[in-house]
């Protein structure tokens, strides 16, 4: 019987033939901390007698989620966080780099055939360059940081196989909110998912990370796109690597084996309060917005905004509307400033915000009030995820949010 | 024990939302737990009451504050349907039990449970429902009391020495 590549990744890695099911403390080549979860981890490594650190050279460790620091006890963990990478010698990227998902795929810090954990349940999106990647908690992270393991279940993996050519204004975000919207909230626990098929080998790089990124809105391990030339390019530039084969074998035992189709595929909005709520915006086309939110780890990226300038043309966004665009990196903030997009941004109404995770943590800025509603190209729309509990949160594209905020409502990007 | 009955896909936001993650006391963190969604959880929840909840519980953010929150108010246990991966590693390392009963949506909220672990039941109004065993290696790290006294009393981690099926 083959594998998948998700048991290839395991069994490389263990030394030994190693199948979905299959409990393994393997060897992990990554673990990122931020600033929520990381001062917990942190503190558990030391309750376990911990005092240096598996490989110093391993650990990733940067703020994101409240930075500049947006209250006193936020600055006394990045303080914490800044005195452990001192003492341990581990590079700080600080609050200066940006959302930690991004930074770890431009850093290259998350490679093919790797076993990557972080202490955020968005680590996910390392699959998109053909790591096995996954989100734990911060006890398990301080376990990790001192041992450089972790006990592991194999999972299943579900195949996704996507073949078609997208509508004009829609794509990787749409495509993953209706997979979420097909499997469940749910219906991907404890499993990988793997993206395959002409579509996602298409897809740029920006894109597998918005599909892999969100398999955890299903209940999923980890996504992950086998590496192929497009991975490799990227990591070209940011790593010293050979490329490698890895892909799941044609006899490979999956858990189930979904196709997909985005030739007839409309714009998607995911509508209060769950991930798999995704509808045809059509359905809800001329809902009143209140606040309106681009960036995140899932769309926070160059593509992303230049989808969202293209979209907004020589528009300016309503009045009625706040829109707030935040790039996931510098890198990305660069790219988006020098191509001009940050003016057209700017001009158009909107506010620019430095990298750092924004509305989508609910707790740093751009909270909502009671009965406000905002559209959000972010990950999640439970209720009170960006403020209160009796706010609403939409979720949808790049190109869909940028629509919508000219208008002030739920707009179809096509009929821009 | 008296249920705090839930439905499904609870989330850990609901559970303690972003707003509180600077805390890491679990007494502190209990004192806002579900609030917004409910209110009334944090004030009256009590040493021995138990969560019993649908499908997913505990999905989304991996903050390790939810099932902190939780044991912060002196409960042990949560029964559900299901729980979502992260939350139920992060329940067992903190020494939350994570119970799974197929039955659980048929407890209703304010009723009267009494959970065996060691014969895997639930018993609500004298009948007797099925809890799914706690996987083994989970089971050896609540027994040494979580996963920071497993730790602390390992010599060498047996990496990739997992068994097989």
């Amino acid at each position: 019987m083959g594998a998948t590549v998700v048991e290839k990744i395991f069994s490389s890695k263990c030394g030994r033939d190693t199948r979905a099911g299959d409990v393994v403390m393997a060897p992990v080549d990554g673990a990122m901390i931020h600033d929520i979860t990381g001062p917990l981890a942190i503190q558990k490594f030391y309750e376990m007698n911990g005092t240096s650190v598996f490989d110093p050279e391993k650990v990733i460790l940067l703020f994101d989620h409240q930075i500049p620091a947006d209250s006193i006890p936020a600055a006394e963990n990045h303080v914490y966080m800044r005195n452990f990478a001192l003492e341990q010698g581990i590079l700080n990227y600080d609050l200066k780099e940006g959302v930690c998902h991004q930074v770890v795929m431009e850093k290259g810090r998350a490679a093919p055939g790797e076993i990557v954990v972080g202490a955020d349940s968005h680590t996910c999106m390392y699959g998109a360059g053909g790591a096995f990647a996954t989100g734990i908690g911060s006890t398990d992270m301080g376990f990790v940081l001192k041992y450089g393991a972790l006990y592991f279940r194999v999972p299943e993996t579900i195949r996704a196989d996507v073949h078609g050519k997208f509508q004009s204004r829609t794509g990787a975000k749409d495509l993953i909110l209706s997979i979420a919207h097909d499997i469940g909230a749910d219906g991907a626990t404890y499993k990988a998912i793997e993206f395959t098929g002409e579509t996602v080998k298409g897809l740029d790089m920006a894109g597998r990370m918005t599909c892999c990124n969100m398999a955890i809105e299903m209940g999923g391990k980890a996504g992950i796109v086998p590496p192929d030339n497009t991975t490799w390019e990227y990591f070209s530039a940011r790593r010293k690597m050979t490329p490698f084969p890895l892909k799941s074998d044609e006899d490979a035992k999956y858990f189930c084996w979904n196709n997909y189709d985005v030739d007839d595929l409309s714009p998607q909005v995911a509508i209060p309060h769950n991930v798999d709520l995704g509808v045809d915006v059509e359905k809800v086309a001329g809902t009143r917005i209140d606040q309106v939110f681009i960036g995140s780890c899932t769309n926070g990226r160059f593509e992303d905004f230049a989808e969202a300038a293209e979209v907004l043309g020589k528009n300016s966004f309503s009045e009625k509307v706040r829109v707030i665009i935040i790039p996931a990196s510098r890198e990305e903030y660069l790219k988006v400033l020098r191509a001009g997009l940050i003016e057209r941004f700017v001009e158009a109404g909107a506010l620019v915000e430095a990298p750092c995770c924004g509305p989508c943590m609910g707790g740093a800025f751009g909270l909502l009030a009671p009965g406000e509603i905002s559209l959000s190209t972010s990950n999640r729309n439970f209720k009170g995820r960006q403020g209160s509990t009796e706010a609403f949160v939409y979720l949808c594209s790049p190109a869909t949010a940028a629509a919508s905020a000219i208008y002030g409502e739920i707009t179809d990007p096509r009929e821009v | 024990m008296r249920v705090w009955k839930f439905g499904d896909n609870i989330d850990t936001d609901a559970i303690i939302p972003g707003r509180f993650l600077t805390i890491y006391d679990p007494k502190e963190l209990a004192s806002h737990a579900f609030e917004g969604t409910r209110d009334e959880f944090s004030k009256n929840a009590r040493e021995g009451d138990v969560i019993v909840a649908g499908k997913n519980f505990g999905c989304g953010s991996s903050r390790e504050h939810a099932p902190l929150a939780l044991s912060g108010t002196g409960i042990r246990m949560v029964v559900a349907q299901s729980f979502a991966r992260i939350f139920y590693r992060n329940a067992v390392n903190v020494g939350l039990y994570p119970l799974v009963c197929p039955d659980a949506d048929r407890i209703e909220d304010g009723a009267s449970i009494t959970v065996n672990i060691r014969d895997g039941s639930v018993e609500y109004n004298g009948v007797r429902y099925r809890i799914d065993p706690v996987p083994r290696f989970m089971q050896e790290i609540v027994d040494a009391g979580g996963l920071v006294e497993y730790a602390r009393n390992l010599k060498e981690v047996p990496v990739c020495t997992g068994s097989h099926r």
